[in-house]
């Protein structure tokens, strides 16, 4: 789904300075700091892409080409995280985080990538952009909490954009998706037919309709939890300074 | 005898929920939760926690008014721990389902396969085979449930049936669907494979049923008491010496056994995701057995001998 880990990694970076807590050493914290800069930058030079392949075609169509290698590659080194929650440095569950790292990585390798006519589609700038938008906040907004100099524009923009840019990347995801399906079934990617030796089956199209279908129950609960967690970190603000 | 009054507060909002004067001092907690229960009928004493701090452990039915680091006028935190199903009911349900299920694909049902393969059999006889094991293993594990084990906890919570059925049920669905395939492909190696499958399968069986006995043997009728165990006249408990659950660890053999019987990679699948939950409650086990023995032993790993 497109909109990641928001709400589980908010104790150790919106609460930093108000909880006492153990939290990643000097070391780990130093590692921290470098990882989102890079993804933070990773993540513009995407955003500047789009917007310079755009200026210069003058259209929307077939921005995908322009920024496929830099997309690729910071969206799969977001792995690192599942592996910064299982080390401890970072504390959120490792299964939430790996859950949704996973599905924007499924997304990129085995759907966008795997299903070349795909490429072209409209879908794909829909998603791309909303997870553009929303990683550049928010990695710049742990960057910061890290440093402890958290601007409030940020934790605003992290705990708000959402609220538009969540439907814009889920539409945009289901939309590719769907488009992948007649190609799917007409070349049998990915697909394990009977008999083999292994007497195992696996039908990637019937799967990707399953994986449609789960965005039902997950999208409304990941976007109510998200605007709980809005009225919980934003909610106090009459009371405490503008810059933590 | 000095009686002691008890009262009980709700662990979240500290409301009191209810006031028991008169209280004997050698009343258990199970006795108070009946007195609460009184009052209030839908918190039936299985779904009772009562503790003495709001955020603290559960105490324990067994546990004595007395004995507890309380006043004349005791407080306790209650909290609902929600609908709650007994084990046997759970563990009866999360059985018979595989059984049944299995058996549907077996026979062939209508809806499952293409029509023409209605009610027909399995030319190989390695599935006829691997039915009756699975079988087997399934009646097994519900005649255990309703004559050998000894539950310590009578209950669990309601979602945990709709979880746990899903888990065996699921399964059982994905494994039967492939072994009893019109177009399933037997073992590479043949009658050599199915065989060692077979001995190792029922080597397994007869080796996790001993240890429930031996289990069960450890603890007398009605009670919840916790011992060590050991090794007995039976060969097949002398893995006692290496191993602290190996009940867990003779069914991952049946399952090894029966994934190379059918060599089938859905069963390898469910061999293993059964492996990683064991494994877990094994080490939890362990863990337990040694905070609460200081003399256990110390040759013994939570369920593989050396390894895990």
């Amino acid at each position: 789904m497109s909109a990641p880990a928001m709400g589980t990694a908010k104790a150790a970076h919106s609460e930093a300075s108000h909880k006492k807590k153990k939290g990643p050493g000097a070391l780990a914290t130093a590692y921290l700091v470098i990882y989102n800069v890079i993804m933070t930058a990773g993540w513009l030079v995407i955003a500047v892409g789009l917007v310079r392949a755009y200026l210069a075609r003058g259209s929307y169509h077939g921005l995908y080409y322009s920024i496929e290698k830099p997309l690729k590659f910071f969206q799969t080194g977001a792995l690192l995280e599942i592996l910064h929650c299982a080390v401890g440095i970072v504390p959120s569950s490792v299964v939430l985080t790996g859950f949704q790292v996973m599905s924007r990585v499924f997304l990129t390798w085995a759907v966008t990538h795997s299903v070349i006519e795909v490429q072209s589609e409209d879908s794909v700038l829909l998603f791309v952009m909303a997870w553009t938008v929303t990683e550049i906040i928010r990695y710049s907004f742990y960057t910061f909490s890290l440093l402890n100099h958290l601007p409030y524009v940020i934790k605003w923009a992290r705990y708000t954009f959402f609220i538009v840019l969540y439907p814009m990347g889920v539409t945009g995801e289901l939309l590719t998706i769907y488009a992948a399906l007649p190609y799917v079934q007409k070349t049998g990617l990915f697909s394990v037919t009977l008999p083999n030796k292994y007497n195992f089956s696996f039908d990637y199209y019937t799967f990707l309709i399953l994986t449609m279908l789960s965005y039902i129950p997950l999208f409304p609960q990941l976007y109510f939890h998200m605007l709980r967690q809005r009225k919980k970190v934003l909610g106090h603000t009459q009371d405490y300074s503008k810059v933590e | 005898m000095k009686h002691y009054e008890v009262e009980i507060l709700d662990a979240k909002t500290k409301d009191k929920l209810c006031f028991l004067d008169k209280v004997e001092p050698n009343a258990t907690i199970g006795e108070i939760k009946s007195m609460f229960h009184r009052s209030h009928p839908q918190f039936y004493p299985a779904r009772q926690s009562i503790r003495l701090d709001p955020k603290g452990k559960s105490l324990k039915d067994e546990d004595v008014l007395q004995h507890l680091p309380v006043g004349t006028t005791a407080t306790f935190y209650f909290r609902d721990l929600g609908a709650q199903i007994s084990w046997v009911t759970v563990f009866l349900t999360e059985y018979a389902g595989p059984l049944v299920i299995y058996l549907m694909f077996y026979f062939r049902v209508p809806f499952i396969y293409a029509p023409k393969y209605d009610f027909t059999t399995s030319k190989h006889w390695v599935v006829h085979l691997a039915c009756m094991c699975h079988s087997f293993h399934y009646v097994k594990r519900l005649l255990e449930t309703l004559f050998v084990h000894r539950f310590s906890h009578g209950t669990m919570p309601l979602r945990n049936i709709f979880k746990n059925c899903t888990y065996y049920w699921g399964f059982a669905a994905w494994m039967a669907y492939y072994i009893n395939h019109p177009l399933y492909t037997p073992p590479i190696y043949g009658e050599q494979q199915v065989k060692l499958a077979l001995i190792i399968f029922l080597f397994c069986q007869i080796g996790n049923f001993s240890i429930h006995i031996a289990l069960r043997n450890l603890r007398p009728p009605g009670s919840k008491t916790r011992k060590i165990p050991y090794p007995t006249k039976n060969p097949f408990t002398w893995i006692f010496l290496l191993v602290s659950c190996p009940n867990y660890t003779y069914e991952l053999g049946s399952w090894l056994g029966f994934t190379l019987m059918t060599q089938c990679l859905p069963v390898a699948f469910f061999t293993m995701v059964g492996f990683i939950q064991m494994t877990v409650w094994a080490k939890g086990k362990h863990r337990s057995y040694l905070k609460e023995f200081r003399d256990y032993p110390t040759l013994r790993s939570p369920i593989l001998p050396f390894v895990l």
